[in-house]
């Protein structure tokens, strides 16, 4: 019990105890009598109000009070005196109640269910707050009463602004009074209040606002949380193009990529098309994304959001991109120019308009005859194993292909607020430096590693170019790693965080990035392009900067400490992926797999997949948990009885044409199991490095 | 570390049952269906749901129920949607949920949507995101979602995000533990996830761990037993968890135990009470503590119950 030392009852105490609980008892019984008799008399209200008093949380008996109410307004007609008379008595009975217990959902309920009745005063009620705020300051109920009250009096939000602004004075750690400045100056931003506008001037504003607490208590969380809504209000821009497939700028065979098509027919010749964005955005479709090409395509295009959800949302989209048959000239390169929100349409996922158009441009060799595309009668077993890759003699064509990295051209308007708010950030970078000078505070130390990051990201899209500061990056780095030893039990959010920016540091520019690209040695498989990314045993907890890996076909992540692969969605052209000897613990963590329909061969041994009792991302994926699904749940019950138990390999397997599955090292890959995979993949042809049939 | 004493916890919970006459516990006689959820489900996680006389609690608790079709807190209490999820969970248990007539029970619960999406917890009009939850588990456990409008449910609930990724009773109240994992359980039961900011939220959720190990509920208060449920299954839904310190969280829990009389309590030597027992013993299933079965942490039932239900016989 909160607040009870546990301490055994003496003998007088359980007497004592006993009695009470029989006067209770005799109470409720009385209350009951008078409840299911529908007996509203004065004796009966007294009896009630007594046992509110005793126990405020008998929910049963603030009902009976508002049967009592109805009744007694019934009789009492149109008699305003004795409307209020009955009201008010309500409201001193509420007031006790709350004296007994001030967080009794059933006592401030009824006080807003009278409030509600329009006939009492409500000079009261703000008088009655101000008391509870002395007594608990974090009182939520008495904080959404507040609200309530505000609401019924009209009173502006600027008003209530100022209250908040008091009660961080009276005591910085108010979470609740912060919680709720940053509701209302949302409100007043967001209807652009006199006063509250521009948005700069305000943020401004705040951050010094805020900095008295911060410098007052750093080791205090409220006014950090605060602070970084208030980075977040700062950096949140206009989402952008970051990134594309076929890069700008480059030179595509188309022929390279037809196995990647959906149709897979030989005749046709198809590209897919992939754009990706800085945030979720919804709306692209051929009306406000426009493709033009100098040969024959056909312009009316199928846009798909490349998301494990079914939101309409996701920062990657996909296209294909259908070249006509006719006989071309084999030498000529054609001109694709992609045009992005030239009409309105474009939305974000929290309903912000992109006005802001951009375009790149790449262009195609397209086959000089009708060549079939044929995946070859024999193709090897992929061979993950480090002598069968080299670092060498990368072909010139490949380095157009993997700098992905998009000039995004940003109108002269936006450029300025961009650098505006990149200011803002320096401004608060100078600051916390200044407050880490003088003590060791572990979420100033986050909170400046995110400065850092967000600075990072406002200025290099201000300058339009991917120039990376490698110095920041090293010491955002640096200071992660003193938080994992600052803060321990955070450790593994830290180690996150760490692992998003060292991939970003080291796929920030070309140079860096071939550092990890190795030539497979068969170049027989699957296409010309036997191009693999090796990020094996970076000690990588988790994977990011998909914009970065769009151009990527073989993907080796193994030996590292990751769990979750959110974002793989995104990589299309993914033929072949190593995942062994990681931390995936399920196979609903292997959901985003299920959009991946190039995905021929793939190693997932060595893992924790059947080690779990819990499964964490059992909600996260389509099952027949959730509700919305488009769970197959006809094909799940026919197929048979061992579904129920590898329902979720089913969900992921089932649309997959995998070739090439390694499993082994699983608690779940007994020999059941691997039975249940050949059944449900005919077209496997090698299980565990074993060939099949 | 000190060990999970689970036979000293499964008789503190028999025993309490037997001793209904002191004021703690007459006090708490409006919430005895709730109190019986959490009884029994603790005594399922430890392997000894067979100890009760499931007969004997089907028959009281069908009396607790009104002609409405909702369930009160008590036999003669009125009814309230708090304690009908509490009647389904506990059939559910017992694998008896067809002893109700789940058109009545699922009509009250969807009669009390209103237009907003948001539930009421009862006739009397008071909203609440708890009840949105509750009114959505027991929907989805009757399998009678379709009853109610559940795009207009999810948007409410999202509604009620804030600007820190956590979630509040109503537009614009304050993130709280018990709030968010309301909000997070019915979102992950309709599929609607998506929109929750995982790593905001996760990373506020995983700030409640304080110096000892223990969960608070909301920035700067002090750590509870009860928020090893609330925050922790939250973290879970989200795919999070890795983001606190699990062993020390365990041994939070244990040091909460009451080794000689049996019991978990709020906070270390804290008296003890089957809330906080429940909640220690859930939370330790969701750790992975050996021994225990396996909870379902949207559904706050056991894996094979909830299991049985979704994927049949």
């Amino acid at each position: 019990m909160h607040g009870r030392p546990r301490k055994a009852p003496t003998e007088e105490e359980q007497e004592a105890s006993v009695v009470k609980g029989a006067k209770l008892r005799s109470i409720q019984a009385k209350f009951f009598q008078f409840h299911h008799t529908n007996t509203y008399t004065k004796e009966a209200l007294e009896v009630n109000a007594k046992l509110l008093e005793m126990n405020p949380e008998f929910i049963t008996g603030w009902n009976y009070r508002k049967l009592a109410v109805q009744y007694h307004l019934e009789a009492a007609q149109s008699d305003e005196d004795s409307i209020k008379s009955i009201l008010d008595e309500e409201l001193k009975v509420v007031e006790s109640a709350l004296m007994t217990n001030f967080k009794s959902y059933g006592a401030w309920h009824h006080r807003k269910w009278v409030l509600n009745m329009g006939h009492s005063s409500t000079d009261r009620e703000l008088f009655l707050l101000k008391k509870f705020q002395k007594l608990d300051a974090r009182n939520f109920h008495a904080w959404n009463y507040r609200r309530f009250v505000t609401a019924l009096k009209n009173i502006p939000d600027e008003e209530e602004l100022q209250y908040t602004t008091d009660m961080i004075y009276e005591n910085f750690s108010n979470y609740s009074a912060w919680h709720n400045r940053s509701v209302l100056l949302s409100r007043l931003l967001k209807e652009e209040v006199e006063g509250y506008y521009p948005k700069e001037k305000v943020l401004t504003e705040e951050f010094e606002f805020v900095r008295n607490a911060l410098f007052t208590d750093p080791d205090d969380q409220s006014g950090w949380f605060y602070h970084l809504w208030l980075l977040d209000q700062t950096v949140k821009l206009e989402h952008l193009l970051v990134s594309s497939w076929p890069p700008n700028g480059s030179n595509v065979n188309v022929s390279d990529y037809c196995a990647l098509s959906p149709s897979l027919s030989s005749i046709s010749r198809t590209l897919p098309l992939i754009l990706c964005f800085s945030e979720a955005v919804g709306g692209i479709n051929s009306s406000t994304v426009s493709v033009v090409c100098e040969s024959n395509m056909d312009s009316n295009l199928t846009w798909t959001p490349i998301s494990v959800d079914k939101s309409g949302f996701a920062r990657t989209w996909l296209t294909y991109l259908t070249f006509s048959s006719e006989p071309m000239h084999p030498s000529r390169n054609y001109l694709v120019k992609v045009s992005i929100a030239n009409s309105e349409g474009i939305i974000s996922s929290a309903g912000f308009c992109c006005s802001n158009p951009s375009h790149m441009a790449f262009t195609v060799c397209l086959p000089s005859s009708n060549t079939e595309f044929d995946e070859g009668p024999d193709i090897e077993r992929i061979d993950w194993s480090e002598e069968n890759f080299s670092s060498n003699q990368l072909h010139s064509e490949n380095l157009g292909l993997i700098n992905s990295f998009n000039e995004l051209t940003i109108s002269g308007g936006n450029k300025k607020t961009y650098e505006t708010n990149a200011k803002i950030i320096a401004d608060e970078i100078a600051y916390c430096r200044e407050l880490l000078s003088e003590m060791d505070c572990k979420i100033g130390k986050l909170t400046l590693a995110r400065l850092l990051l967000a600075y990072d990201a406002l200025s290099s899209a201000s300058r339009g170019v991917q120039d990376q500061n490698m110095f920041q990056y090293k010491e955002i780095l640096e200071l992660y790693h003193d938080l994992m030893k600052l803060d321990p039990p955070h450790f593994q959010y830290y180690k996150d965080q760490y692992s998003l920016v060292f991939l970003k540091q080291e796929l920030a520019n070309e140079e860096s990035l071939l550092k990890y690209c190795y030539q497979y040695r068969d170049s027989t498989s699957l296409s010309n392009n036997s191009l693999c990314l090796c990020l094996r045993g970076l000690s990588l907890s988790q994977i990011g900067c998909i914009e970065q890996l769009l151009w990527v076909q073989m993907l080796d992540l193994s030996n590292n400490g990751i769990r979750s692969i959110e974002g793989l969605e995104s990589l299309q052209l993914l033929c072949c992926l190593n995942l062994s000897n990681n931390k995936i613990c399920s196979f609903s963590a292997l959901e985003p797999l299920r959009l991946l329909k190039s995905l021929k061969v793939l190693d997932i041994s060595h893992n924790e997949i059947g080690a779990h009792p819990i499964d964490t991302r059992r909600y996260l994926c389509a099952s027949p948990l959730s509700h919305a699904s488009d769970w197959k749940r006809e094909e799940f019950v026919v197929s048979g009885p061992e579904m129920t138990i590898y329902w979720d390999a089913f969900s992921i397997f089932s649309g997959l044409n995998l070739r090439q599955l390694s499993v082994t090292g699983n608690p779940i890959a007994d020999k059941k199991f691997k039975l249940f995979l050949c059944k449900l993949l005919p077209a496997m042809k090698w299980l565990d490095d074993e060939k099949l049939r | 570390m000190g060990e999970l004493a689970v036979e000293k916890h499964v008789k503190f919970i028999l025993t309490i049952e037997k001793e209904k006459d002191s004021f703690e516990s007459v006090v708490m006689e409006h919430i005895r269906l709730n109190g019986a959820y959490w009884a029994l489900t603790t005594l399922d996680i430890l392997g000894k749901l067979n100890t009760v006389d499931q007969d004997e609690v089907v028959s009281w608790m069908m009396q607790c129920q009104h002609e409405s079709g909702g369930f009160g807190g008590n036999i003669g209490h009125d009814p309230h949607l708090l304690y009908t999820l509490s009647a389904i969970q506990v059939l559910a248990l017992f694998d008896k949920i067809d002893a109700l007539d789940i058109d009545k029970v699922s009509n009250y619960i969807a009669g009390l949507q209103n237009n907003d999406g948001s539930f009421s917890g009862d006739m009397w009009g008071e909203i609440d995101t708890r009840f949105s939850c509750v009114a959505i588990l027991s929907l989805a456990l009757l399998k009678r979602l379709d009853k109610i409008n559940v795009e207009k449910a999810v948007n409410y609930i999202v509604s009620c995000k804030n600007l820190d990724g956590g979630f509040g009773c109503t537009p614009g109240a304050e993130s709280h533990a018990g709030q968010i994992f309301c909000c997070v359980a019915a979102l992950a039961v309709t599929g609607s996830l998506h929109h929750v900011d995982k790593d905001l939220l996760g990373w506020w959720l995983c700030e409640r761990q304080v110096k000892s190990g223990g969960l608070n509920g909301r920035p700067e208060k002090l750590p509870d037993v009860c928020y090893s449920w609330w925050v922790l299954s939250s973290l879970i839904m989200i795919d999070r968890v890795h983001w606190i310190d699990k062993e020390k969280l365990i041994k939070f829990i244990l040091d909460c135990q009451d080794k000689e009389n049996g019991g978990i309590s709020d906070q270390p030597e804290d008296a003890v009470d089957v809330f906080h027992t429940y909640f220690g013993v859930a939370g330790l299933s969701l750790l992975e503590y050996p021994g225990l079965k396996a909870i379902d942490p949207a559904y706050a039932l056991p894996v094979d119950v909830v299991n049985r239900i979704f994927f049949g016989r």
